[in-house]
């Protein structure tokens, strides 16, 4: 059996939440599928058996080269406060801060990932006055720098992989590692943020259950609405990066297939729209934020065209929350 | 004395050390450190009121639904709004799809697993708990996590993801269920249901409920007692002797879970103290910050009126959870809780035989998981496709409330006041917040600091397994602990 691709994993400025995704991965046996990807887990701090002196001993052998490190995952951001010192979150029994310890993991890694939005550009924990001084391994928002540096490249030559996504989605993270794992994952498999491009290269609109209400404008005004909630319903999903309505959430779920809008939480900075996340901001009665590569005119143009025909049935549908007229069945063969 | 630090503490949720002072063989006092913050409670202030529901779930990805329940309640008390019986129906839905999974996971992924542990070899018991709840090759840690993933298409559906939804709306929820959908949750549940009646209980989850005595639970556990894996944890409890490791406060909170079209809860709420139950007196509750790397200026406040300040350099402080009390009182919360205020009699007679303690704790919270299962059932029968799931209404640009609410591992409440439109506070106080607290401004030890007291310590042991039992008993959530 060849070696296995050893993967360790730490937590810090986050809420845990990947990892609770993650073991929501669509397979019957998470660990089973780990395994015959030829991944080792080698310590994961909802996984694991080690605790303490063990899991110290470990990190010892990573830092002194005698265990080798394929990947270092990092969830949650990196806590730079107070004041540089780190010390908003020292590692439980090591007295350091953890941000030296990733620096000096990562030091070791052939692979760098950041899982999730907060550990690839801090995320909702850089909130507001972003009072812990939070950032990610590789970028500040939309910024490149974090806490390792723009120059930053793990042992095999990557910079720092974002699996952004708040969470991020349990596939995005297993195929990550597995096509790290079998050497057929490089950087022209990464977006211009770091971010893997089989997920990143779509956007969280296509596939949208919606689309029939996007075509004619017709609207959602309040929540569970079944209207397109880009108006008025602060939805990002034709911005944001994402394949959530190709690949669903949980089995069949995605945020706009649960009645609420996309807050674009795989961008760098989405925690902080500048406006309310459950309110379109608009200019003039149009929504500043327009569909991707879409010119303003354009869309403004269509958007009234489409309005101006848009059926009944779907007009009246999207401001309930349940189908109220359904489509006419036809008598005849559809042409 | 010998001091041991101990950390970093896995299969908690976060990252959590406890330093304990030993002394022949037994721990002679312990201080509980929760180690990282990240400052929500900052985070949310000036905002838009309902920016809550996008930023609470975040504060843990274990409790996500929680969080958002608890801010969605005290929205609604702010705007006086009221979710129709649909929206109730499906919010406690939601909400019990994640309790019970974290019960699931607390039982298979996080606590069963300590009992392979080399210490334990030559047990009877000890071979048959290293092929099940071995960590990644266990046979039963794979089940669960196979049937923790089928479970969570329920907030797929409902819920469009898990963690971190934003379905749940103070009015309601924003996802409507139709009649077909309705037939393919239960479909869903029952499937759940068949998991837990062939390994977790080997009984039907009515015949489970319907034990109602430490004779009755005893001697069902006996027909079978390395059988389902309930009754093999009362096996192996009996011999490691559980019942007597990890004594609780002996106070009992719960704020009452999952509401009920006559304004009661399904699960009750009181506090629970020498076998009588009397209500809960929200305006009692004081978060001291004495302990905390926090500003505790003004001493104690009711979190409605609570601060986060953050003083990293403060003497004598050594966590920075702050500790609170309810009327003066170190109170355990939990599925223990919740279980004797709804007075439950299975778990009544245990916590009057022994008293909170890891086996009690672990007792109760399977019970439940059994016990919600069944009023899924009732609450997805009981949905009306066709009618309103959410009624939304607008929120007031002054105003003062609070949301209480039950997570998987107690009670939740969040306080917020808001001015001239935005947050001008928000206060959280978590359940782990309560039972890992730190010591209060009289000396007084939180929940865990005095269970720990007197655990026995083996010869060489840096990370005693009594400690992992005690401090895993109570199912800690440490991001939810601080925020």
């Amino acid at each position: 059996m060849s070696t296995p691709f050893t993967v360790l994993w730490l937590q810090s400025g986050g809420c845990g939440g990947c990892s609770m995704s993650l073991l929501c991965a669509d397979t019957d046996d998470f660990h089973g599928q780990l395994r015959d990807a030829g991944i080792d887990l080698l310590w994961h701090p909802s996984l694991s058996l080690d605790s303490g002196d063990d899991v110290v001993a470990l990190l010892g052998r990573v830092l002194d080269g005698t265990q080798p490190l394929d990947a270092l995952c990092v969830e949650g951001s990196l806590l730079r406060g107070p004041n540089g010192t780190g010390r908003f979150h020292i590692m439980a029994g090591t007295g350091l801060p953890m941000i030296d310890w990733v620096r000096k993991l990562a030091a070791k890694a052939r692979h760098v990932i950041a899982i999730g939005s907060c550990a690839a550009w801090g995320g909702v924990t850089a909130g507001g006055d972003n009072p812990t001084d939070a950032c990610g391994l590789q970028y500040e928002d939309d910024a490149r720098g974090g806490l390792l540096g723009a120059d930053f490249h793990a042992g095999a030559g990557l910079p720092v992989i974002n699996v952004a996504g708040c969470p991020t989605h349990p596939s995005w993270v297993l195929d990550t590692l597995m096509a790290l794992a079998a050497g057929s994952f490089g950087a022209a498999d990464l977006d211009t943020l770091g971010r893997p491009r089989f997920y990143a290269d779509q956007l969280v609109h296509h596939g949208c259950t919606r689309n029939e209400y996007y075509e004619f404008k017709a609207s959602a005004e309040k929540p569970s609405d079944l209207g397109c909630m880009m108006e008025h319903m602060g939805c990002k999903g034709t911005q944001a990066h994402a394949d959530c309505n190709t690949r669903p959430w949980n089995g069949e779920g995605s945020c706009t297939r649960g009645g609420y809008a996309c807050i674009s939480c795989t961008e760098p900075g989405f925690q902080e729209p500048g406006h309310p996340f459950h309110a379109t901001p608009k200019l003039a009665g149009i929504p500043i934020g327009l569909p991707t590569d879409m010119p303003k005119a354009w869309f403004v143009a269509l958007a009234s065209l489409s309005k101006s025909a848009t059926p009944k049935r779907v007009k009246v549908n999207a401001v309930s929350d349940h189908v109220v007229v359904p489509p006419v069945a036809r008598r005849t063969r559809l042409k | 004395m010998t001091r041991l630090l101990v950390g970093p503490f896995n299969r908690v949720e976060g990252d959590l050390e406890v330093t304990l002072d030993v002394a022949d063989g037994r721990v002679a006092s312990a201080h509980v450190n929760a180690p990282m913050y990240r400052g929500f409670e900052q985070i949310l202030r000036g905002r838009e009121p309902h920016d809550a529901l996008v930023y609470v779930p975040r504060i843990c990805g274990i409790c996500s639904v929680s969080q958002s329940v608890a801010a969605a309640r005290a929205l609604a008390a702010l705007g006086d709004i009221t979710m129709p019986d649909n929206g109730r129906h499906v919010t406690n839905v939601i909400l019990a799809t994640e309790n019970l999974a974290d019960h699931l996971t607390h039982f298979y992924l996080f606590f069963m697993p300590d009992f392979v542990r080399p210490v334990y070899a030559g047990r009877p018991w000890h071979d048959e708990a290293v092929r099940r709840y071995t960590p990644s090759t266990g046979e039963r840690v794979r089940a669960a996590i196979a049937a923790r993933q089928r479970w969570f298409t329920l907030l797929g559906t409902l819920a469009g993801k898990w963690p971190h939804t934003q379905s749940i709306d103070p009015g309601g929820s924003t996802r409507a269920v139709d009649a077909a959908e309705k037939v393919r949750l239960l479909a869903r549940v029952r499937e759940f249901r068949r998991f837990l009646e062939t390994h977790t209980y080997g009984a039907p989850l009515e015949a489970v409920v319907a034990l109602d005595s430490e004779a009755a639970f005893d001697d069902w556990v006996a027909r079978d007692p390395l059988g389902s894996d309930l009754r093999f944890f009362a096996t192996v409890a009996r011999d490691t002797a559980l019942a007597t490791l990890g004594a609780g406060p002996g106070r009992y909170l719960s704020y009452g879970a999952y509401p009920q079209p006559d304004g009661s809860t399904a699960l009750g709420a009181g506090v629970w103290q020498g076998g009588a139950l009397s209500p809960v007196d929200a305006a009692a509750i004081r978060e001291d910050a004495t302990h905390a790397w926090l500003s505790d200026a003004g001493g104690p406040q009711h979190p409605g009126s609570g601060l986060t300040v953050p003083e990293p350099d403060k003497p004598g402080a050594y966590t920075w959870n702050k500790a609170p009390r309810l009327a003066g009182e170190v109170v355990e919360t939990g599925a223990i809780a919740r279980q004797l205020a709804s007075g439950h009699p299975l778990i009544v007679d245990l916590v009057g035989r022994h008293g909170g303690t890891v086996y009690t704790r672990v007792v109760a919270r399977l019970l439940e998981l059994a016990r919600v299962v069944t009023l899924m059932e009732d609450w997805l029968r009981a949905l009306r496709p066709g009618e309103p799931f959410c009624t939304p209404g607008p929120l007031p640009d002054e105003g003062i409330a609070a949301g209480l609410s039950e997570a998987a591992r107690g009670s939740l409440g969040h306080w917020i006041s808001v001015r001239d439109g935005r947050i001008a506070n928000y206060q959280i106080v978590a359940p782990t917040t309560w039972n890992f607290s730190p010591r209060d401004a009289d000396g007084r030890p939180g929940a865990l600091e005095s269970a720990l007291e007197g655990a026995p310590v083996r010869d060489g042991e840096t990370t005693p397994v009594a400690v992992q039992h005690i401090v895993r008993s109570f199912d800690p959530c440490m991001v939810c602990t601080v925020h």
